[in-house]
């Protein structure tokens, strides 16, 4: 057994785990505060890397503006998404809101590459693709900027949290009939969670569109992120993180054990058995609530 | 003449229990089953194999995915899965020299098979923790079929169906396929019909109201889970390979991916859970009406004279699906089934509706 192989396959693991907690944090945030699952997380994520996109390489702006601006601009869009499409839904049964996120994930998708085309493009950050070798170990550049910022998420939240704003949110995610008749606005809370999660998704876009280019490929993030958030507690941030740490690791390791196998490609299978294994099991993850209901 | 209630008297259990109470409702049946009894008559080929045919078969699909979803309460988000498995084996059964109508129905048993493997995960959780074991499930099935060379036909992964040829006929033509696909789906439509009046249909909506409720009734909720799972999985089984055989005539596993999965909930749920002429209607929306607004957009650049991106143009109908069903579930939540079960109450009392206020 060659361990420093093995370490070099688990520590890049961690790694992209992380990344996949960045998107799973958007789900993470909108299923806190309003039990919905947002199926649509993979085309925010990809409308926002377009956006960035659109304002750095179609409108000339720097990087540095063009993130800050891109973010500003989800804020707003995750917030009409929720006022327009998700708040006549409340109190529907869940089957309804499922659809309605999965199908405001395809106009999403459709209507991002109906602008810009589904030609892939890249993101061009200026991170540069030099091995960066920790002892004997090769590790990717971009993977290691991508997980400080997952990690930098999640200590913003976890610092926004304790703020009156966030106390609200999480009050709201307690108990909304509660909140409600202390004069918090759930309405106005919901809408904030839908507006940060899309915030979060841009994040998400900028890493991994520079990681595997700007195109269709970036929702199918989608399995993972859902895997990532069921595995951590749908509504645990810190699980999340944790769930991204551990999933990664499993899926690299186990895919480089069962890939001469079964001929290549298991990593699809292998998140798929730990998403199946983690609801048959423990349906509210490492860190959820233990009110999940079960039949 | 036009109060359609008028003369309508349910005296006695028989008459109260029928399919169609109101004989307004039958004539309206009658007359589209002869509609579609006589399309190949009526209508152009191109219509008939492009437009009618899918349409019978995705609804016979999406009846079957309303049973479980709509009848017994039971979210599945890998029903393309459960029809690939029906449409392989049939395919492959055909191909050793099975008889059509066996290795139909030989698909429909190995659906039944493997869609009782999703009933278990139901057996454990509901709702969105459903949804999502289901989700996995569709990927690790997709895997297998594309990770597979002996099921999805060698290196291509494409399989070439053998000519259907039912009751010692071989069909070959477009009218014939188009009545095989008339044929199942309404037989499929007949069965789902007479569901609610069965014992098994009021079964499956106890499950789905309240599942202790219904233990509570006697009704063995586990038990008619994965019955409803495998009744589903049958016509899902029959109808993805009657959809190979009779459509698209080479299975390939992209006809079966997850998106499509999507595609048929999103048509039960467009057209209304529970909702019988509502699965015809949303079919016909999701199917049909994306394609239209491409050919307006299309035509309508070009009597304009503007010119519209070819990448643009391929996106449209994607983007049409989506606002299609975000508008649909803003408008009426339960469905277009909703929608026709309002404007039919509405006329049913006309010209006196203002009676009952």
């Amino acid at each position: 057994m060659d361990w420093i192989f093995l370490s070099e396959l688990a520590i890049n693991g961690a790694l992209t785990g992380l990344l996949y907690s960045l998107f799973a944090i958007g789900l993470v945030l909108i299923y806190k505060a309003s039990s919905v699952p947002n199926l649509a997380q993979g085309g925010l994520t990809m409308v926002g890397a377009y956006v960035v996109l659109a304002l750095s390489h179609d409108a000339g702006l720097p990087l540095w503006l063009a993130i800050p601006l891109a973010a500003v601009i989800m804020f707003g869009l995750g917030f009409g998404i929720e006022r327009v499409a998700l708040r006549r839904l409340a109190g529907r049964p869940v089957v309804m809101i499922l659809m309605m996120t999965l199908g405001l994930d395809i106009f999403l998708r459709g209507t991002t590459l109906a602008i810009w085309g589904g030609t892939s493009r890249s993101m061009e950050l200026g991170v540069s693709y030099e091995p960066l070798f920790l002892g004997d170990i090769f590790v990717s550049r971009i993977h290691l900027v991508g997980a400080g910022v997952a990690i930098g998420l999640f200590v913003a939240f976890m610092l926004f949290f304790r703020s009156r704003t966030g106390i609200k949110l999480r009050a709201i995610a307690d108990d909304y009939m509660a909140s409600w008749s202390v004069g918090i606005s759930v309405e106005r809370g919901v809408g904030l969670s839908w507006a940060l999660a899309s915030v979060v998704a841009v994040a998400a876009g900028v890493i991994w569109g520079e990681i595997q280019g700007v195109d269709q490929a970036l929702s199918l993030l989608l399995l993972k992120g859902l895997t990532v958030a069921v595995l951590g507690g749908l509504d645990s941030i810190l699980g999340a993180v944790v769930a991204g740490i551990i999933l990664g690791i499993i899926e690299n390791v186990g895919s480089d054990f069962l890939d001469p196998l079964v001929g290549g490609g298991s990593r699809e299978l292998i998140v798929a058995a730990v998403l199946i294994l983690t609801v048959m099991i423990r349906p509210h993850g490492l860190f959820g609530r233990h009110d999940i209901e079960r039949v | 003449m036009f109060y359609r209630l008028s003369g309508v008297h349910h005296a006695n259990y028989v008459s109260d229990s029928r399919i169609f109470k109101v004989p307004a409702d039958r004539n309206l049946a009658i007359f589209v089953f002869l509609f579609g009894l006589a399309a190949p008559f009526l209508l152009p080929s191109l219509y008939l194999n492009s437009y009618m045919l899918p349409w019978l078969i995705w609804t016979a699909a999406a009846l079957g995915l309303n049973l479980v979803t709509g009848w017994a309460g039971q979210l599945h988000l890998g029903y393309a899965a459960v029809m690939a498995v029906g449409a392989y084996s049939a395919i492959h059964a055909a191909r050793f020299g099975v008889p059509w109508e066996f290795a139909l129905i030989i698909g429909g048993l190995a659906s039944s098979v493997i869609g009782s493997l999703f009933a278990f995960a139901a057996l454990r959780v509901k709702g969105l923790y459903l949804a999502l074991t289901t989700l996995a499930m569709q990927f690790v099935m997709d895997w297998v079929l594309t990770h597979s060379p002996a099921i999805s036909g060698g290196s291509h992964a494409s399989l070439q169906s053998p000519t259907l040829a039912l009751l010692g006929q071989d069909i070959t033509s477009d009218t014939g396929y188009y009545y095989v696909a008339f044929g199942w789906c309404v037989l499929v439509t007949i069965f789902m019909l007479n569901l609610k009046r069965t014992g098994l249909g009021r079964a499956l909506v106890a499950v789905r109201e309240k599942d202790f409720a219904a233990a509570i009734l006697g009704v063995n909720s586990f038990y008619y889970k994965i019955l409803a799972f495998a009744a589903s999985s049958f016509i899902a089984g029959v109808s993805g390979a009657l959809l190979v055989a009779t459509f698209f005539f080479l299975a390939a596993p992209e006809q079966f991916s997850v998106a499509v999965s999507i595609q048929v909930l999103a048509m039960v749920i467009v057209g209304g859970l529970g909702s019988i002429i509502g699965s015809y209607l949303g079919v016909a929306l999701i199917l049909l009406v994306p394609g239209l607004v491409n050919g307006i957009f299309a035509g309508g650049s070009q009597s304009l004279g503007m010119q519209i991106n070819v990448e643009t143009l391929a996106h449209i109908p994607n983007a049409v699906y989506g606002a299609l069903i975000v508008i649909i579930l803003l408008i009426e939540p339960l469905g277009l089934g909703k929608l026709y079960g309002n404007i039919r109450d509405y006329l049913m009392v006309w010209p006196f509706d203002q009676l009952r206020k």
